[in-house]
């Protein structure tokens, strides 16, 4: 029963990690409509930037600062690489995405250097909880992202630019004619999606406290692949996938027998998902504009 | 006095030269239609004016001010406005959402509001399915919709693309109906058409459109009773 308890909710507070990388993903894919592969990457310059910051020590600050340097670098290469492709064919921005992705690792290569760096952030210790020993981290990260996912839903739904967003994802030449910036709903977008990443940098280092620079590249794998499960351009449906790949990976750690076949096991469910439904569980079958 | 002026505009599709430098004008309070046959370049024409399609060459003049170089999304707070080809609301939004789009760049609340109420005073179905999510109106309420949702930002210039197309015969004499209205009210049209007669009868002056020139133009009547007009677009 303990056993369980403490699995699920380290899924959960896992899959919320996923969630947020995956609604950068998605939510760019569903207004820009492109697939950003360097979003895995600003985790990475969120984890160095918490590492150089917390030589104030001020973890708060730490973070801040975090997201701070993600939604300026996102809003950036936003901005440099892939505004000038608009209308350019997707295989481009496709490839100029892989190019900034090893641009961003390569950089932080050459500063900080190959070998993981540690950094401490906070040390929450641990608590009992239903029968169980739980690391407080995992419950913050499941609380956070609980309080995120929230907050981005309410904001979609209930906000003018959140309907905004929803119109230029759904027909950005119509979008223009309401007299919306098409550009600046971009950035605001790619702003977004980089602060989560910038978070999402954050709980991995309370999970395991080592920067690299290739620290982005499995999360931001495991995060696309939620997204897709979920439907990529769907909202809840990057948050109900990441949620799912993450107890899935937090269950079959526990099984001994199948833990070593963990991503194994992630991948082939995606690749079943997509025999069964190609639009993954929410996304929507979209009509192709001639 | 010209509200709208086009000079030579010139539209590329890669190398595919789609207009061919068309020139016409749109005075204020009139009712103008451009008709053609399929592929003439009508909707190419509306979407590169209204800043969507880039112009390779030629110059737009709106009220007076130079907007070719403008983005679409500016032109449209200076009171041009369009009802796309296929209505294009969306479908994902409310009723409701998709007018709050289309009052996107109206700041004044108070506008909005009776804005709103003007739109459910002309098409009362909208009312009745304010919450409703658009994707699932008949094509005639969509139709209602989208031209609602354009008049928000109470445009000077009107461009309809196609409002007739897939319609049921009563509800283009309603669309028609209305357009008229509009435009007695004060609001400029422009019109793009594949139905012309019905497009000639209440226009003011029309151009016709043939692969990316402008043919011939005169008043609504004139070409009305013309017989090249007659002959390809008429059935006469």
């Amino acid at each position: 029963m303990e056993v369980i308890v403490s699995t699920l909710i380290n899924g959960l507070s896992l899959g919320g990690i996923y969630a947020m990388i995956a609604l950068g993903y998605t939510m760019v894919y569903g207004i820009a409509k492109m697939l950003n592969f360097a979003h895995g990457d600003i985790i990475m310059v969120g984890g160095y930037t918490i590492f150089v910051a917390m030589a104030a020590n001020n973890p708060l600050l730490a973070v801040l600062a975090a997201i701070i340097v993600c939604v300026v670098l996102g809003v950036t290469i936003e901005k440099v690489a892939y505004r000038p492709l608009r209308g350019a064919s997707p295989l481009a921005v496709l490839i100029t995405a892989i190019g900034v992705s090893y641009l961003l690792q390569s950089l932080a290569q050459i500063v900080f250097g190959s070998a993981p760096k540690m950094v401490t952030v906070y040390e929450f210790g641990s608590v009992e909880f239903l029968g169980t020993t739980m690391q407080v981290s995992s419950l913050v990260t499941l609380a956070v992202t609980v309080v995120v996912m929230t907050v981005l839903t309410l904001f979609v739904k209930c906000t003018r630019l959140g309907r905004a967003m929803i119109a230029v994802s759904e027909d950005r030449d119509a979008a223009q004619l309401m007299g919306i910036n098409v550009n600046g709903i971009i950035t605001i977008t790619f702003a977004i999606g980089s602060s989560l990443a910038a978070l999402a940098g954050l709980f991995y280092l309370l999970k395991a406290p080592n920067v690299s620079f290739t620290m982005g590249a499995m999360p931001g794998i495991k995060a696309f692949t939620a997204a897709v499960i979920g439907g990529i351009g769907s909202i809840p449906g990057a948050m109900l996938g990441g949620i799912l790949l993450g107890v899935v990976e937090s269950i079959s750690y526990k099984i001994t027998a199948i833990a070593p076949y963990t991503d194994a096991i992630e991948f082939s469910i995606l690749i079943l998902i997509l025999l069964v439904k190609p639009t993954g569980f929410l996304g929507k079958k979209r009509r192709e504009k001639v | 006095m010209a509200l709208l002026e086009v000079n030579d505009l010139e539209v590329y599709y890669g190398v595919i030269r789609a207009l061919k430098g068309i020139s016409f004008q749109v005075n204020e309070g009139e009712i103008v239609s451009l008709i053609g046959a399929n592929g003439a370049g009508k909707t190419t024409m509306m979407q590169s004016v209204v800043g969507i399609i880039p112009k390779r060459s030629g110059t737009v003049i709106f009220d007076g001010q130079d907007i070719t170089k403008t983005p679409c999304h500016k032109i449209v707070k200076l009171g041009m406005t369009q009802v796309p080809e296929g209505r294009r609301i969306f479908q994902e939004l409310s009723v409701y959402d998709n007018l709050l789009m289309g009052a996107y760049s109206v700041k004044d609340q108070q506008q909005f509001k009776e804005d709103l109420e003007a739109a459910f005073a002309r098409f009362p179905r909208l009312a009745e399915r304010r919450k409703q999510i658009a994707g699932t109106l008949s094509g005639g309420e969509q139709q209602m919709l989208a031209m609602s949702r354009a008049l928000m930002t109470r445009p000077k210039l009107l461009m309809l693309d196609e409002p007739s197309m897939g319609l049921a015969p009563i509800l283009v004499d309603q669309i028609f109906e209305i357009i008229k209205e509009l435009n007695e009210a004060g609001t400029t049209i422009l019109l793009v058409e594949q139905n012309a007669s019905k497009a000639l009868e209440i226009s003011d002056r029309a151009y016709v459109l043939e692969t990316g020139c402008v043919t011939l133009s005169g008043t609504g009547k004139e070409l009305a009773n013309s017989p090249e007009v007659q002959k390809a677009y008429l059935g006469g």
